[in-house]
């Protein structure tokens, strides 16, 4: 059995969802029982599945790759089929397993319109295959294909499922992403046919598998070759992330996504880009990654400042939420920026803490625009009268977000913090210091929205503010009780379908604030890992130097590779 | 003293015998059976050349390629490779083929030519796939050639087909006289004709003139990059496409292009490959005119079959891509590329195809308007998913067949190291992919507008009252002759159930080479390894 899961574990848990999605176009549509039973089914079976391998995941070697597969693929072009999964990759995977039931659970008999919960479910389950294949892919092409196997369902989830604009969403997100990953498949072309693993004491030459290419692989390549290529990779995963200039694609597909798309979108999908700098930018090409750090850096704090003051614009909810993303996602991407143990780990732990936070906001606007119709905060109010029971949710996820100590969001941005004081030596001291300083703003900021939103949506009376001007929008009864609102009897509170949707998000959402190193223990060794340099068993700290002697430590790895 | 093997160009014999033999069946049966039969005799003919391609090919590896014909005709697996493309594209074209006949009535009328002249066709493009010599390589494209310009004038109801078969003809006539004066230079040039020869001249480098080769290998591509169709020789394309009948389209877009281009392979990877920096700049340059062109005049179309022309414009650049490269590798993913397109592209002209056949009789609006694919997901949701699926390959995006095909030629030259051209051909492939995105939206992101005249809503005395207005006298002659059955059958199915199981077929093997790629691309690899 053990031997069983060591190697085909990871396939069948990517797979499975893919199968049954299959299985379901095969079912015709009016056996819709039973179609959604199978998706429902299938997917906690995934999530069972992928709690097996945590249980068999040995966690003190957390910096190795278990469960690996390693067998022939595409022989012809110099692609394997790779795949495995260290410290780096299985929270993000039993995010995903955990996210993917929970939509379907929420969407159960509402589906959003036009109803045909067939192609919906299936679509969902392609998702799944692609974003797990895309955290446990060990070869570059392999990861390549599932990283653009996501981009369609989504595609047509906003296409198909989502609001007024959704035509011009939907493509925006698209040729966006398609542009992105169109230079970085270059990038992994050029890694291919300019890696050599002789000199690192490795059997190949040209080769895709990223265990090699970051085992020194790719120490030999000539440094403005490496900054290109390493340019291309940014772009890639630069738009999905997404950083600064490339992300005007992600309020537009957040507001018109249907409500279970964007919790996927912003819960997994985002996470693809950073994941894709952390397991594949970051340790093949560590010197490219050092010379582009400050720029990574400083589209991070835009990103966070940026982000905020969007937020502070906004009149729809869901693009507030949306552009939270983007503050948030700049918080981990200073974590990585800074090459340091403390900051990627950061990151990583903001990956997922974003992923549980921002899902779970998601999922309270969609409840929000089901119950009054519009996500309008100025239409928008006094949730905690009407449903006290959402109001409070709403109240938790907001102070999630902005990162109380002692919920999950703050693990994710204080040690980010903390770790652009004293970034990696070969980085600039002043500059990250400065990114330091800005990201403390950002997060007043982040307080500032977050608490105007909640202010929007939750206080007050529906139809504007705390107190109501508006003539019979709200039911005032002359009993000159008028500073107290009255309940809108006509909103349900939270119901039992969303509770058990919800409540494993936030059960995590305090347990990991609580409790961070759940997720510290498995991810530190692995962040440690793919800091490390090191080529044919000899270890470099090339990213511990100053500058100047750096670059001596990497021409050292570059002469005695050549 | 030269042999002649007749084992090695058996599958070229099945082609050209099963055109002979329809020709006298056909004019010896008058049953009304007759139609059926020749249609089954030619899938069986292009399953027949499929079969002797895969017999031939285990041959071929342990004994090499085989010369026959004074060393004029070479069976290598590059020949077998393009003999089997072509094979499969007519096994498919003739099962593809009834429903039209029975949808634009012409049965009995022209049914029996057009299957001999899609035989014939074949013959000159395996011809031309297993040309050893100039002269044999103009013989196959003449007999190439001739047959596609009856097959896009073959629409006698329709004056629109008509003028597109001159157009293809008089351009296409134009273009040969240019491929031959090309070939007569060359000969200046190198003292011969056969291929290998060529090539043992420019190695050695004793042949006469460097002008008369400069001046030969310009004409020479003006000629065949005509009938590839790349910028600055596509403009016939979008015209002729337009107006020839959409299945003969779809046979023209896929085999009559792999012939072409296997042309381009054999002679500029094997004869001319010494002078490789000669005719290097001119693909380089032609490919991203072809790309760019193609991919900008995709993205304004309004009528589909101008888009998918344009868009095989664009193809034509990626092909030339990896040509470019002028490496085995390079010549290699031009080969796979070439598989994959003509798979694509036969089956995307299939649906235009089918769906004009929905919306047949419409005269007011052009029936291939992108705005009568409306809605098609809500209509016809099997024809849509499968159209989504050919579309997304067209676009590149894995897990589909159209992605190795683009990933093969990127490589290939990022691998000779021409950054530049891989960087602007993937800027090139994700404006391209708004072309077929675009279709996608109108297919299902668009409910379906009942005001415009569609076939499923049109009653069928709105239907032969438009159509009589339109048909010539030799239509209202034998227009009564169709049977009214046939049509009617054709119309509830909305395509013809042969038509959905070729084209399901064609979305499964896009799919699957997208999923396993492998046996299909270490075939292409092959067949370039026996460029001379």
């Amino acid at each position: 059995m053990n031997q069983f899961l060591d190697d085909f574990g990871l396939s069948i848990m990517v797979f499975v969802p893919l199968i049954t999605g299959l299985i379901i176009m095969l079912i015709p549509r009016a056996k819709e029982e039973l179609i959604k039973q199978l998706a429902l089914g299938s997917s906690l079976a995934t999530l069972g599945w992928a709690i097996l391998l945590t249980v068999r995941f040995d966690i003190d070697n957390a910096s190795t790759l278990q469960f690996v597969v390693d067998t022939d693929w595409i022989t012809a072009i110099g692609s394997r089929y790779i795949m495995g999964i260290d410290g780096l990759a299985l929270p993000l995977i039993l995010l995903t397993t955990l996210i993917v039931p929970l939509c379907i659970i929420y969407s159960f008999n509402h589906w959003p319109e036009p109803a045909n919960p067939k192609s919906f479910l299936t679509l969902i389950l392609i998702l799944e295959t692609g974003m797990l294949g895309t955290f446990v892919a060990q070869d570059l092409i392999l990861f390549f294909v599932f990283f653009e196997v996501v981009l369609l369902p989504m595609y047509f989830m906003i296409g198909v499922w989502g609001g007024q604009n959704r035509r011009y969403a939907s493509l925006k997100f698209f040729l966006y992403t398609l542009f992105g990953s169109a230079l970085m498949l270059i990038s992994f072309l050029a890694l291919y046919f300019l890696a050599d693993g002789t000199a690192a004491g490795l059997d190949v030459v040209n080769t895709f598998d990223m265990r090699a290419l970051s085992d020194g692989a790719t120490g030999a390549i000539a440094r403005t070759s490496q900054l290109w290529i390493f340019a291309g990779m940014f772009l890639g995963f630069g738009v999905k992330v997404p950083i600064f200039p490339f992300h005007t694609w992600l309020p537009d597909a957040h507001t018109e996504a249907p409500t279970v798309g964007s919790v996927i979108l912003a819960a997994v999908l985002l996470k693809l880009g950073t994941y894709g700098f952390v397991r594949i930018a970051i340790p093949i090409l560590p010197e490219a990654a050092s010379a582009w750090a400050p720029v990574i850096g400083v589209l991070a704090v835009i990103g966070i400042i940026y982000g905020a003051l969007g937020c502070l614009a906004q009149k729809d909810l869901k693009r507030l939420i949306a552009f939270s993303s983007v503050a948030h996602m700049g918080f981990v991407m200073l974590g990585i920026a800074t090459l340091t143990n403390i900051g990627i780990t950061a990151a990583v732990f903001g990956m997922v803490a974003h992923g549980l936070i921002t899902g779970m906001l998601f999922f309270l606007a969609g409840s929000i625009k089901e119950r009054y119709h519009t996500l309008d905060m100025s239409k928008l109010g006094g949730l905690l009268t009407d449903a006290p029971r959402m109001g409070w949710v709403v109240a938790f996820c907001a102070m999630a977000s902005l990162g109380l100590p002692g919920l999950a969001g703050f693990w994710g941005e204080f040690p980010v913090i903390l770790a652009s004081y004293s970034p990696a030596a070969i980085l600039s001291e002043s500059m990250f210091r400065t990114f330091m300083v800005i990201a403390a703003v950002g997060t007043v900021l982040a307080a500032g929205y977050l608490l105007w939103m909640l202010q929007k949506a939750a206080f007050g009376t529906a139809g504007g503010g705390s107190v109501d001007l508006t003539p019979g929008a709200t039911p005032h009864n002359g009993d000159g009780d008028d500073h107290l609102p009255k309940a809108n009897t006509a909103i349900k509170d939270t119901t039992k379908r969303e509770w058990i949707a919800w409540a494993p998000l936030l059960v995590l959402i305090l347990g990991l604030g609580v409790y961070p190193r759940l997720v510290h223990e498995v991810v530190e060794p692995a962040t440690e890992k793919s800091l490390e340099i090191n080529v044919g068993n000899i270890k470099y700290d090339c990213l511990e130097l100053s500058p100047s002697s750096a670059t001596d430590c990497f021409n050292e790895i570059r002469n005695r590779n050549g | 003293m030269t042999t002649l093997n007749w084992g090695s160009i058996s599958s070229m014999l099945v082609l050209f015998g099963t055109a002979i033999l329809v020709v006298t069946v056909a004019s010896l049966i008058k049953s009304s059976k007759k139609d059926l039969l020749v249609q089954v005799m030619t899938a069986l003919g292009g399953l027949g050349g499929l079969a002797a391609v895969i017999i031939y090919w285990h041959r071929v590896s342990s004994d090499g390629a085989k010369l026959s014909f004074a060393d004029t005709v070479r069976i290598d697996h590059l020949a077998l490779f393009i003999i089997g493309v072509i094979s499969s594209i007519v096994f498919l074209s003739a099962l593809t083929l009834k429903s039209f006949f029975a949808r634009e009535k012409l049965f009995r009328a022209v049914t029996t030519e057009i299957y001999v002249l899609i035989l014939l066709s074949a013959t000159g493009g395996a011809i031309m796939a297993s040309a050893n010599d100039l002269i044999v390589l103009f013989m196959g494209l003449e007999v190439l050639s001739l047959a596609a310009y009856i097959l896009a004038a073959s629409n006698i109801r329709k004056a629109q087909s008509q003028e597109s078969g001159m157009k293809y003809f008089v351009i296409g006539a134009f273009a040969s006289g240019f491929f031959l004066y090309g070939i007569a230079l060359i000969y200046g040039a190198t003292g011969s004709t056969k291929l290998a020869q060529i090539s043992q001249k420019l190695v050695s480098g004793a042949f006469v003139d460097d002008g008369f080769l400069l001046g030969g290998i310009a004409l020479f591509l003006v000629g065949l990059l005509f009938k590839v169709s790349a910028v600055p020789f596509h403009v016939w394309t979008p015209d002729v496409y337009e107006g020839a009948p959409s299945p003969f389209v779809a046979f023209m877009s896929s085999a009559v292009k792999v012939a072409g281009f296997v042309a381009l392979i054999r002679v500029l990877g094997g004869a001319l490959i010494e002078s490789a920096a000669d005719w290097q700049p001119i693909i380089y340059a032609v490919s991203i005119a072809s790309m760019a062109v193609g991919t900008l005049a995709a993205l304004v179309q309004t009528n589909v079959k101008r888009i998918l022309a344009y868009s095989s414009i664009a193809h034509a650049g990626y092909i030339l891509i990896g040509i470019q490269a002028a490496t085995k590798d390079g010549f290699a993913a031009s080969l796979w590329y070439l598989a994959i397109y003509a798979m694509l592209a036969f089956a995307s002209f299939s649906i235009v195809a089918a769906r004009e056949g929905a919306i047949s009789g419409n005269s007011i609006n052009d029936p291939n308007h992108i705005d009568n694919y409306r809605g098609l997901a809500s209509k016809q949701p099997f024809l849509a998913v499968i159209f989504a699926i050919l579309l997304l390959a067209q676009a590149g995006v894995p897990p589909t067949s159209g992605f190795y095909a683009k990933f093969s030629v990127i490589s290939a030259v990022v691998d000779a190291r021409s950054y530049p051209l891989a960087i602007v051909a993937m800027i090139i492939a994700v404006a391209a992919a708004f072309i077929y995105i675009r279709l996608l939206i109108v297919m299902f992101f668009t409910p379906a507008d009942s005001s415009l005249l569609g076939g499923a809503t049109m009653s069928k005395t709105a239907f032969s009252k438009t159509t009589s207005k339109t048909m010539s006298p030799i239509t209202q002659l034998d227009a009564s002759e169709n049977s009214d059955a046939t049509f009617d059958k054709w119309k509830k199915l909305g395509a013809n159930k042969l038509n959905l199981a070729v084209l399901t077929l064609a979305a499964a093997f896009t799919i699957a080479m997208g999923v396993y790629p492998a046996p299909l691309l270490e075939l292409a690899q092959s067949a370039a390894q026996s460029l001379v």
